[in-house]
């Protein structure tokens, strides 16, 4: 376990001495503040909106992070690529490979030094709605959710990630198909709104299906459930993956 | 040396890619205190013999013991007796040297009380505490091999594997870094592979010779050096008769070396004449100004084992039953 954090020390620090991770976060703060400011204009004009049953964190909060996936989406395959697939170009993997660590402490690693750059982006996405704290009264608990849920799914969008970053040596080829990937799994939803019998299991497996609660502020157990199933299955993946790259 | 503790054995040892062999039916035995070089023309499967036994690579068939540990069985704990440096170095250029060392030592199982400790000696041993607090990414390739080196030997490990470790390395570095594995060699066993050959002579008590994925020799290099004087170069300014030279006892024949002055004194078995040539010499008024030994090295051996097509044959014919 203390190889795990040992791995995970160091891949945030390299995340976070790239320039990249700031340049990710830097576009993903200024697209979401537009949208933000954006937001708040639409919900000052009509005053109407606001009401008993609408308030301004969940207009806001689900406007917002609707808004925030399809971001993190894009900008997730970024950052997994480096993980194995930039790492094996230059060679580095080496270093892994030959310390005394098994590859589920690389995997689970590596993981976790990304959840420290999503972390880092979802104070960013708390912060904006927390703002308005200062002008209205916000509803904690309603923007808690759709963190939690941003969070979930960046988890996924990661793991996914990982998981292709270990089948090339091509950063590039595994940041365009992590994206197709994450983007097919996310647009099962589409398949569900058709008439046919096995509609409503691409329903379930849809990536955003699970969300739509949480960003309305339902926490379900069984949609926190799929996000770790889906993390987990991808990590598993990336391990026995790496299991037989070395046979 | 003979009952020293056996470090590194590997037994029968194969890869393949395809039908193809990279390497074949490898055998090694490293006892401590033993340095091995490991000597091969370029694609010889120097490089992927020692991948497998620094456990990045599984092998086809055969296993690798490291102290003992079978390091398909139990690779965690075989690889912490291990410490490698591939033929890229594997650094990360947005680190610096310090965070990197420090990472690799975490990663290694250096205690965190040690680590500091741990750091400085390989920083001295290899020369980098001058750049110490530079990006890995801004040094140049040789500063980059040394922390690779560094990184290899940061938590002592008895057994350290060396890919090709003085590429990019200016002299003086270069005999740094030779002086280092030497010492290395006193408290743990190194396997280094190299294409210099005076390298491997300068550094190793024992050589294997690899090609096309065979071993082809594994002496010690003292068998190398013993293998001795087959001829005596000499250049006269007033060459001798052939006749009055053969008349030396242990001469056994004189030619001509093609393309200069020099004369090649053929030698008989166990005889030593030189003392002889060059009182024949000063009494005659031959003119004596060279005379140098000619031994059948290390290079001779290397280049008569690794070229012609004999070891190529003999390859093919191996591999044929298995592409079948």
């Amino acid at each position: 376990m203390s190889m795990v954090l040992t791995i995970a020390g160091a891949e945030a620090r390299r995340i976070f001495v790239s320039p990249l991770a700031w340049a990710v976060l830097a576009v993903l703060q200024l697209i979401l503040g537009f949208v933000f400011i954006n937001l708040i204009i639409d919900y000052v004009r009509s005053s109407q909106m606001g009401n008993d049953y609408l308030g301004v964190a969940d207009y806001m909060g689900s406007g917002l992070y609707g808004f925030a996936t399809v971001l993190l989406l894009l900008v997730m395959p970024l950052l997994t690529m480096r993980l194995f697939a930039e790492e094996r170009k230059s060679g580095s993997i080496t270093l892994l490979f030959a310390a005394p660590v098994s590859l589920l402490d690389i995997v689970l690693g590596k993981f976790l030094g990304l959840v420290a750059f999503m972390l880092a982006a979802l104070l960013l996405l708390a912060l904006m709605p927390l703002s308005l704290m200062f002008g209205t009264h916000l509803d904690f608990g309603r923007i808690a959710a759709g963190l939690l849920g941003l969070l979930l799914m960046m988890m996924a969008f990661g793991s996914a990630g990982l998981f292709v970053s270990t089948l090339t040596r091509e950063p590039t080829i595994a940041a365009v198909v992590s994206f197709g990937l994450l983007l097919a799994v996310w647009l099962l939803q589409i398949l569900s709104n058709q008439d046919f019998a096995l509609a409503p299991l691409f329903g379930y497996l849809s990536l955003t299906s699970h969300f739509e609660g949480m960003r309305r502020g339902v926490f379900d157990t069984s949609d926190v459930a799929y996000y770790l199933l889906f993390t987990a299955l991808f990590l598993w993946m990336a391990v026995q993956r790496l299991d037989l790259e070395r046979v | 040396m003979e009952n020293a503790e056996i470090l590194i054995e590997a037994r029968g040892l194969s890869r393949r890619y395809g039908p193809r062999f990279a390497v074949n039916d490898l055998n090694l035995t490293l006892r401590k205190g033993e340095i091995l070089g490991l000597l091969g023309p370029n694609g010889a499967g120097k490089s992927t013999t020692m991948k497998m036994l620094a456990g990045c690579l599984a092998p086809s068939s055969g296993e690798v013991f490291i102290k003992g540990i079978s390091l398909s069985e139990n690779a965690t704990l075989a690889k912490r007796h291990l410490g490698y440096l591939p033929e890229q170095p594997p650094v990360y250029p947005e680190l610096t040297v310090d965070e990197y060392l420090r990472y690799c030592a975490g990663l290694h199982g250096v205690p965190a009380g040690e680590r500091a400790a741990a750091l400085l000696k390989a920083k001295q041993s290899c020369g980098l505490v001058e750049v110490a607090g530079r990006l890995i990414g801004n040094l140049s390739k040789g500063y980059q091999q040394r922390v690779g080196l560094a990184q290899a030997i940061i938590h002592q490990p008895p057994v350290v594997i060396l890919d090709e470790p003085t590429v990019g390395l200016d002299p003086i570095q270069i005999r740094e870094i030779r002086a280092l594995i030497k010492q290395l060699g006193q408290s743990h066993s190194v396997i280094l592979s190299s294409h210099i050959l005076p390298e491997i002579q300068a550094v190793c008590s024992r050589v294997v010779i690899v090609n096309k994925g065979r071993m082809v020799y594994s002496e010690p290099l003292d068998t190398v050096a013993a293998q001795g004087v087959v001829a005596v170069i000499a250049g006269f300014r007033k060459a001798p008769e052939a006749g009055q030279l053969e008349a030396i006892a242990g001469v056994g024949g004189v030619s001509a070396l093609p393309g200069s002055a020099l004369l090649r004194i053929a030698i008989e078995a166990g005889a030593d004449p030189r003392e002889a040539i060059v009182e024949a010499s000063v009494r005659g008024g031959w003119g004596l100004y060279e005379l140098r030994t000619e031994g059948k090295g290390l290079e001779e051996i290397f280049v008569e084992l690794t070229s012609g097509d004999i070891a190529i044959h003999d390859t093919v014919a191996a591999t044929l039953p298995e592409a079948a």
